[in-house]
């Protein structure tokens, strides 16, 4: 049992000094797959047979006294809407229900490259749209903590297989929250990184400019090196960038930038965050764990970000404007479910995509078709790419007095299966601290730092563009102390 | 509240099939979703521009050449629900 508490690290020095094999690693993952997933159902599918045997090579390249990488032989799942060549990729939609990815996206590769064994692939909300994994067309998944409750969403499969040891670690992908509450409502962690830092290439797109592909993990630094790992420029997404070493702040000594300093580090508590319709209990999880920064020698301010009041509205014009873009693709035509029109081919693209997608997906294609329609562009889009730069130039500004911002991932805890179903505007809302970081296109970590009752409350951090290692060694702190 | 002929004429230009009963549906739920949205109508956009992407984006050319690694063309054609002599096949567009 304890094998499958291990971190990245662990099952690296373990493996190293021959505790125990790659192959007894994976088939005790597998086992608890078999024995818990009926339950949770996190994964959409699994690669067991390829799996094992990958995993059977690493344990004689180790017998041969081969180097091994940090991820070689640690199992890992892959959210369903990133491509492994030759696996199914169904998006969490009826309509790539039996899609075969023929290409590998770019973070697939690298991490194929360290010899990764990767388990399956895990559930989401249809085409990454909800935050509860309640969307895919294959059924919710469940939180581990509490079977009734959702795990939040969309990454909800690559959370859940993670906090219930069904996987040492995972990636999901975050574009209006994605991975941080999932990672928030299943006590784990999450990083999404700054747009650009990873290769969107082999994603499936839902919004190409709010898109970012991030880890999900037990720890802080698992989160780190999945991070390191999948990062960097790529010549097949021309958004990807490489990460500039920085020397901001917290880390006065420029040669090392391991002296993380707590004394160093300014963090700003923005005010608009912590407004009506907070759980009270959320709050104060959230209130002490900032004290404990400040507590520790952090210098603790109250900022102000004024426009986060639109956050939301401009997200749900910018990424139903952008996916009903990216969707256009799926047409019944080139590859997934095509429903045969007795007519001409206007009836084929009708029939296929209005049987092919779900509720969520065609309201958000709807939307975005109306948001970009003749009449009303200036009006919805344009006006919310203005209000974009509002909410970006509010980060900004805040970013020249303090490194990190610290705010709840969501006001909630998680709720019950089915309870927010009815309504897509409660929905909606879920979202509303997490959007904003989003279009701005900043980097944020969700940390477990509590719980109520048995339900994982997490804290947000949000850093400067590109600063990913000033949030996860803020992170870090938090977790050893 | 949007009209039926408005969700109707926008499923079309989405190219959505829906029934009757989602249409009566969508005219309520994006009604209210962009009552939601109409927020936005007070925020002072008069000096800003608008922005697509958080950081500026530069195009990216390459030479005119194929990768090297080739994507299999017959693993491409085989997703295709109906195919013939090696090309898709669809239905006709002109009547």
């Amino acid at each position: 049992m304890k094998l499958l508490e291990f971190t990245i690290n662990q099952i690296n020095q373990g493996l190293k000094r021959k505790e125990f094999s790659a192959l007894e690693l994976c088939r005790e993952y597998f086992d608890n797959i078999r024995d818990k997933d009926k339950k949770i159902s996190s994964f959409l599918s699994t690669n067991e047979e390829s799996a094992l045997s990958q995993a059977k090579e690493i344990d004689s390249s180790i017998a041969k006294g081969e180097e091994i990488d940090q991820l070689t032989g640690v199992p890992c799942a892959i959210k369903d809407n990133i491509l492994i060549e030759g696996l199914k990729c169904t998006a969490g939609s009826k309509i790539l229900e039996n899609y075969i990815a023929p290409y590998d996206a770019t973070v697939i590769k690298k991490l194929k490259e360290q010899k990764a064994v990767m388990l399956g692939k895990t559930n989401l909300d249809e085409f990454a749209m909800g935050a509860s994994t309640e969307n895919s067309a294959f059924g919710p998944t469940r939180n581990p903590h509490d079977l009734t409750r959702v795990p939040g969403g969309s990454s909800g499969g690559s959370a859940a297989a993670v906090a219930a040891n069904l996987s040492c670690y995972s990636l999901g992908s975050d574009t209006g929250g994605s991975i941080r509450l999932p990672a928030s409502f299943c006590g784990v962690v999450g990083l999404k990184p700054t747009y650009g830092a990873v290769s969107r290439y082999g994603l499936i797109a839902f919004a190409s400019s709010l898109d970012q592909i991030g880890p999900i993990a037990k720890t802080v630094e698992d989160c780190q090196i999945v991070f390191n790992a999948i990062k960097g420029k790529d010549e097949m997404d021309s958004t990807s960038v490489d990460l500039i070493p920085h020397s901001r702040t917290p880390f006065p000594d420029k040669a090392s930038k391991h002296k993380f300093q707590i004394s160093n580090l300014r963090i700003g508590v923005p005010k608009e965050y912590f407004v009506k319709g907070i759980d009270p209990e959320v709050e104060k999880i959230i209130k002490g764990a900032i004290k404990k920064y400040e507590k520790a020698g952090a210098r603790v301010e109250e900022v102000s970000l004024p426009n986060t009041k639109y956050a939301n509205p401009a997200y749900y014009i910018i990424s139903p404007s952008e996916a009903s873009a990216n969707l256009a693709r799926f047409d019944g035509i080139k590859y997934g479910y095509s429903e045969k029109g007795n007519q001409d081919l206007l009836d084929v693209y009708l029939k296929s995509r209005g049987k092919g997608f779900g509720p969520e997906v065609k309201r958000r294609i709807m939307l975005g078709t109306y948001a970009l329609s003749s009449g009303y562009y200036e009006a919805y889009y344009l006006r919310a790419q203005k209000v974009r730069n509002l909410i970006k130039n509010d980060f900004e500004k805040v970013f020249k007095k303090v490194d990190v911002l610290m705010a709840p991932v969501s006001p909630f805890l998680p709720f019950k299966i089915g309870e927010r179903m009815e309504d897509p505007l409660s929905m909606y809302l879920v979202d509303i601290y997490t959007v904003s970081i989003n279009l701005a296109g900043l980097p944020a970590l969700s940390l477990p730092i509590g719980k109520v009752g048995n339900l994982p409350v997490g804290l947000q951090i949000i850093g400067r563009p590109f600063e990913e290692e000033v949030i996860l060694e803020t992170g870090n702190f938090f977790e050893k102390s | 509240m949007i009209s039926k002929e408005e969700v109707q004429h926008i499923a079309k230009l989405a190219r959505l099939g829906i029934s009757e009963k989602e249409t009566e549906k969508f005219q309520k739920e994006l009604s209210s979703i962009l009552d939601y949205v109409e927020e936005l109508k007070k925020a002072d956009i008069s000096n800003i521009e608008a922005i697509s992407h958080p950081f500026k984006i530069e195009n990216v050319v390459r030479e005119d050449k194929t990768s090297k690694e080739k994507l299999n063309g017959q693993k491409l054609m085989a997703m295709a629900p109906e195919t013939e002599k090696g090309y898709v096949k669809v239905k006709s567009i002109l009547k």
